[in-house]
């Protein structure tokens, strides 16, 4: 096959218009094989409008999921007087990273390269048009590029606002918008590319080694478990213990200033998730239903756990803990949602947020890190929770889908080894917590030398809202 | 010398009383009821914050405790004329009463004088 083809194809997209001098032979071995050269009538069946329209939407519900479902989850749960400044910074990290991924985003992350990063050959999307195509999880299926680009920006953009609630109420907001810059270049890109990155169904028997290297190993993240929740709740982590305490933290009470914001911000989150999850599958298909319907059981078997436990635990259920525990399921359910059986998904929710639920009310407290909105015990322990029992929810023979061989046409399931599949789970997750845990400990050690990080006390004190935005959330 | 209250300036006789009652918001209807049909013609109501016997409660935020020792009331403000003042003591008391610790307080006062701003009404004739 032409060299073009083959480097065009390996980075995961075929720019089918710019190719039809292959068109005749690819006519003759459509019966019986990839159509790696398709003509126009060809690729007119190859992009479905369906699947197209499905994706559109799906970018549309994950943005949802930033603004403003996560600023009103996260807005909810801070005092008065910093949840403007919680609107705000997921407000303008969403706007920022979008720049950042169309502009070198989406060529480190989706282009071939090394296993460990792309390359730059789409930079500021050149060579992305409206005829270009991205490969499915299906043969000779794709979806517009265009549609793949504002899907996977809309990963982009929610990822680097789920670290703020970890230092919510003490981080300056130049020095913040900074970090995500930096932070989604040699943090978030890489692991997008490790985990997701691959030469696509129809490419991969000519390229088997031009992968990403945890989706080379056979990890398996469905929507982002360990690129999304792991990466950002370690990152979270990280930087609230090297930012510190807030001021009167265990000395002054901190409760939620709204409640009624946090449960609207998490039942758009569930709304939204469907887009992330069952648009991961990239096809308007039984598999997107299949990633909906357990999006949908896992959260609320998540939701009753964690009332369950509060029940026994405290004597009475309380809405934060129902909305705490929905969104352990999501993030939980999210690296298995097309990969688990809807009863599977249930006893994953269950699972979670249990887990969850001990570093949030023990572990957090005994440890003494201020981590402001339970970015880590939520999304970072969910979200291992989740990549671990992807190895046990995606065995066959407990009703999962396995994984799929794209070396033989077409696709078969390849042969499912639990114990092998953990191990490499398990991998996949040591992974993202060294490369996102210590480059996150070096950005936020150099922005804090170079303009520092934290306001001062007194700013801390009166509130961000005020001493970041000279506005206030509420005036009455 | 100059007059400066409203009691010296009109050289009535102050016969009014001025009654603080500290209740649980959930009486506020019942006790507004009372007083209106007592013929109180109008109170001041604010929610306010504090504590007394009653011990404040906790709020359990995702396993974290808050002991609260402010106790949400209500404050009522009511003026009327000095006979008429058992009469809303009592009418308060009752309709404010649950017979559990943090029904509330009620304080008496000597008012000194009223006016109202719209007519320059004063004292009795004000409320």
């Amino acid at each position: 096959m032409s060299k073009t083809l083959k480097f065009l194809g390996a980075v995961g997209t075929t720019m089918f218009a710019a190719l039809p001098a292959f068109a005749q032979e690819a006519v003759e071995k459509a019966a019986d094989g990839p159509i790696k050269a398709p003509t126009a009538e060809q690729m007119a069946g190859m992009v479905d409008k369906g699947d197209t329209t499905w994706m559109l939407i799906s970018s549309a519900l994950v943005l949802l999921m930033s603004v403003p479902a996560l600023a009103l989850f996260y807005g909810g749960l801070v005092r008065t007087k910093n949840m403007l400044s919680l609107l705000m910074q997921v407000f303008m990290i969403v706007s920022i990273a979008a720049l950042v991924w169309v502009s070198w985003g989406y060529s480190l992350a989706f282009t071939s390269g090394t296993p460990f990063i792309g390359g730059f050959s789409k930079l500021f999307l050149q060579g992305v048009d409206a005829t270009t195509v991205a490969a499915t999880f299906s043969n000779n299926v794709y979806i517009p590029e265009y549609a793949f680009v504002a899907f996977q920006m809309t990963f982009a953009c929610i990822t680097p606002a789920l670290i703020v609630g970890a230092f919510a109420e003490r981080i300056k907001f130049t020095p913040l918008m900074l970090f995500v810059v930096a932070w989604l270049t040699i943090v978030y890109f890489p692991i997008a590319h490790m985990v997701w990155y691959w030469a696509g169904p129809d490419f991969l028997v000519d390229a088997p080694t031009d992968t990403g290297y945890l989706w080379g190993m056979g990890a398996l993240d469905f929507a982002g478990g360990t690129v999304v929740h792991i990466n950002a709740g370690i990152a979270g982590l990280v930087g609230c213990i090297m930012i510190g305490k807030r001021v009167g933290y265990g000395k002054e009470a901190t409760p939620p200033h709204s409640l009624t914001m946090t449960m609207i911000g998490a039942s758009l989150l569930w709304v939204g998730w469907f887009g992330f999850n069952a648009g991961s599958n990239l096809e308007a298909n039984g598999l997107a239903a299949l990633a909906f319907l357990n999006t949908f059981v896992a959260t609320a078997a998540a939701a009753v756990a964690w009332c369950l436990i509060e029940q026994f635990h405290h004597g009475k259920p309380s809405l934060l803990g129902a909305v705490t525990g929905a969104v352990a399921g999501l993030v939980a359910i999210t690296p298995a949602s097309g990969f688990a059986s809807p009863m599977t998904s249930i006893l994953l929710g269950f699972a979670a947020s249990g887990i969850c639920y001990i570093f949030v009310a023990y572990v957090k407290n005994k440890l003494k890190y201020d981590d402001t909105l339970d970015v880590f015990g939520v999304h970072c322990v969910g979200g291992i929770v989740g990549a671990i029992a992807t190895a046990i929810v995606a065995d066959p023979a407990l009703g999962g889908q396995g994984w799929l061989d794209y070396t033989v046409f077409p696709a078969v399931a390849g042969e499912y080894d639990m114990a092998g599949q953990m191990v490499t789970q398990i991998k996949a997750v040591v992974l993202t917590l060294l490369w996102s845990g210590i480059g996150s400990a070096i950005l936020f050690f150099i922005l804090d030398k170079i303009i520092g990080l934290r306001p001062t006390e007194d700013a801390e004190r009166e509130g961000l809202d005020l001493t970041e935005h000279g506005e206030r959330a509420y005036n009455y | 010398m100059h007059c400066t209250t409203i009691a010296l300036k009109n050289h009535w006789g102050v016969c009014m009383k001025y009654i603080i009652a500290i209740i649980k918001p959930h009486k506020l209807d019942p006790v507004r009821e009372a007083l209106t049909a007592l013929g109180v013609s109008g109170m001041t109501v604010t929610e306010v914050k504090g504590f007394g016997r009653q011990k404040g409660q906790t709020e359990i935020y995702r396993g974290a405790e808050y002991a609260t020792n402010m106790v949400p009331k209500v404050k009522i403000e009511v003026a009327c004329a000095s006979d008429q003042a058992p009469a809303v003591i009592e009418a308060i008391q009752h309709a404010a009463e649950t017979g559990a610790i943090g029904d509330g307080k009620i304080f008496e006062f000597e008012l000194a004088g009223a006016l109202r701003i719209r007519t320059g009404d004063t004292n009795e004739t004000a409320l």
